[in-house]
């Protein structure tokens, strides 16, 4: 559906669906979703909260269990592998979440928590562990010396993701979720993470998932980015050509919603309706229709399937805008 | 502004004493707002911008320490008998926080809370606080209000208990409505429809109204006038448009070229600013930004710059390399 050169490709997700129970209510969280993330590069996943973005990236680790589909890494399914083999495959796959503090043990000395990983992965030699750890402390830009034998505390939110990142970045990893890494984050500590990030991708050679619901943010560091609604993919594309030339009406609306820095472009009247409605009784067929300007009998009935419309540029809409 | 303004904050400081020692959170700030402006309050956590807002609410903690003075529509706001302010913050001045979830009772049902205010304040009887509720709630875009009022916060999402709590501060008309972090918390297509919310209510009431943002881009589109905040202290403070477009302070500047923009290409690195705000409990000398500003000298860190005008009286700008720009060149 989404093709890359199949050579390069190191995840592939194919209709994973993943549901969890709330009372004796189902939440379709992720609902037959699809995607390919080439080796090296950096795909972008935006969408409100609640949209099921989160459980996605936690699915693929498999810290969520899929009801079907599979998560293909490097050609091997992960939702098959049980015990050591996936505790093996995981050590390739890391993640970074939304509060760097709440990630941190606060009991913790960062040379402890950094070197964690390490000691899990049966790196025995304490020698070598902390020439690791002061090597990708270096990396993130904090020094060793200073920082191994200090708490979480002692450090303010920018400082303690990069903490976060060095412990993701400790074992190599091929694959790096970031779940929302910099929301938490305030505007001029942002730009330093962000850039951060892409340094470390191009030293390491990392291959990266971006969740977040910012989508300058998400532009600035994907090379594709892949909008959800509800559970679904509705628009998949090259960074710049989804922003230029966005095919579904969800894309275009979240563009429109950004507030832009700038007074003399006046935020346009209410260009956003309604809220997403709750994923436990998701609306039938196109998801978005309950909030869709163009929406007509068909979008109730039927759902779109996402299918191309510009180079690499994937959409699922009946009524797509290009 | 020839007649008296509606707020003015006169050489307000705000201390907290910690146990690193005293944390001077606002450090002596001068605004005016006339009826019916809006100011946006721009920085980042720890700025002060809260703490600020709080004093003009006299809603510091208990072991704060505030200095200065705040007049609201002609009175001392530090003088007033705790009776005259509860009667002020409830029908002259409201406020909007960040988390509708803990600004708004949990075991309350929304008409009780909406009503309560109505009652105790307006003097309504139950019908007509009923009526008036219904009619706020509808202003506000909550669908179905009649039901809602038996409804619980709980079971609103993070955009309608938003709305519910704008309701509530708007229930007594009042002269000033400070928004704290009004859309902080919620996603981008429901804080489009928040900030239009409160942009209509405002000129519809001829309010005067603070929001308080980290966001430069909520306040530019959305305000008559900003203020920027670093380390407790204005550093600049110009109407909007001019603050845009002919920003004197470094760090504003570094602050909007740091955000990610969408015109941009990817992986275009970020201007970003290196380091961090200073600790508040330990003061720098000099000016709190120039450790982290590309147009410092050392004039920066041995003496502190004021608050000053530039070519026009109401640009102020606390730096002693501002920007230049062509047409303010000589300023």
């Amino acid at each position: 559906m989404i093709r890359q050169g199949v050579t390069s490709q190191l995840l592939r997700v194919e209709n994973l669906v993943v549901e969890y129970t709330v009372g004796n209510k189902i939440v379709h969280a992720v609902s037959g979703i699809t995607l390919e993330i080439a080796r090296g590069e950096t795909l972008g996943l935006v969408g409100e909260s609640g949209c099921g973005k989160s459980t996605l990236g936690r699915a693929v680790v498999q810290l969520r269990q899929a009801v079907s589909g599979r998560v293909l890494f490097d050609g091997e399914d992960l939702t098959a592998m049980r015990g050591e083999a996936l505790r093996k495959m995981r050590r390739r796959v890391q993640l970074i979440f939304q509060d760097p503090i709440a990630s941190l043990n606060p009991r913790r000395r960062i040379g402890d928590i950094v070197a964690e990983p390490l000691v899990i992965a049966g790196v025995s030699d304490p020698k070598e562990r902390q020439d690791r750890v002061s090597e990708v402390l270096n990396a993130v830009g904090l020094d060793p010396a200073l920082v191994m034998g200090r708490l979480p505390h002692e450090f303010s939110g920018g400082q303690c993701q990069r903490i976060c990142i060095a412990r993701a970045l400790v074992l190599n990893p091929e694959f790096v979720i970031c779940d929302e890494p910099v929301s938490a984050l305030d505007v001029s500590i942002r730009a330093q993470i962000l850039n951060l990030l892409e340094e470390m991708k191009a030293r390491f050679g990392l291959t990266l998932l971006f969740i977040a619901h910012d989508l300058a943010v998400v532009k600035a560091v994907s090379d594709r980015v892949a909008v959800m609604y509800l559970g679904r993919i509705c628009e998949v594309g090259p960074s710049e050509q989804l922003f230029a030339k966005p095919a579904h009406p969800y894309t275009a609306l979240l563009i429109e919603a950004i507030p832009v820095p700038d007074p003399d472009i006046k935020p346009a009247e209410s260009v956003a309706v309604g809220e997403p409605p709750s994923p436990i009784a998701p609306p039938s067929g196109c998801r978005f229709r309950t909030r869709c300007p163009r929406a007509d009998q068909r979008c109730a009935s039927e759902v779109p399937e996402l299918r191309p419309v510009g180079t690499g540029q994937y959409v699922a809409c009946h009524h797509p805008l290009t | 502004m020839t007649e008296a303004p509606l707020l003015s904050v006169e050489g307000v400081a705000v201390d907290l004493p910690t146990a690193r020692g005293n944390l001077r959170a606002v450090d002596s700030v001068d605004l005016s707002l006339g009826a019916g402006r809006t100011l946006g309050i721009v920085g980042e956590s720890g700025c002060g911008k809260t703490m600020l807002s709080r004093a003009i609410l006299q809603l510091l903690p208990k072991k704060a320490k505030l200095s200065g003075r705040v007049m609201f529509d002609g009175q001392d706001l530090a003088r007033c008998s705790r009776e005259t302010l509860r009667k002020l913050r409830a029908r002259s001045i409201a406020v909007v926080f960040q988390d509708p979830m803990t600004s708004l009772n949990p075991v309350l049902t929304i008409g009780t809370q909406l009503m309560e205010t109505l009652q105790e304040h307006l003097e309504l009887d139950a019908s007509e606080a009923r009526k008036r509720s219904v009619e706020l709630l509808a202003a506000v875009g909550i669908p179905a209000p009649e039901q809602r009022l038996a409804q619980y916060p709980h079971q609103l999402s993070g955009g309608m208990r938003q709305r519910v709590a704008i309701a509530i501060a708007l229930s007594c008309e009042p002269k000033l409505l400070i928004a704290d972090e009004p859309t902080t918390a919620l996603d981008v297509t429901i804080q489009a429809q928040i900030l239009d919310l409160l942009a209509r209510e405002q000129k519809r009431r001829h309010m005067a109204m603070i929001i308080i943002t980290h966001d430069l881009g909520v306040v530019a589109g959305r305000t008559d006038e900003v203020a920027v905040m670093y380390a407790g202290r204005l550093v600049e403070h110009a109407p909007t448009q001019a603050l845009f477009k002919q920003m004197r302070m470094p760090y504003t500047e570094a602050l909007l070229a740091a955000i990610p923009k969408l015109e941009t290409a990817p992986h275009t690195p970020l201007p970003a600013i290196s380091g961090r705000p200073p600790d508040p409990t330990r003061p720098l000398k000099g000016c709190s930004f120039s450790p982290r500003c590309r147009y410092a000298t050392s004039r920066c860190e041995s003496e502190k710059p004021q608050l000053v005008a530039s070519s026009s009286p109401d640009h102020r700008y606390a730096c002693f390399h501002p920007i230049k720009h062509d047409a303010s060149v000589g300023a």
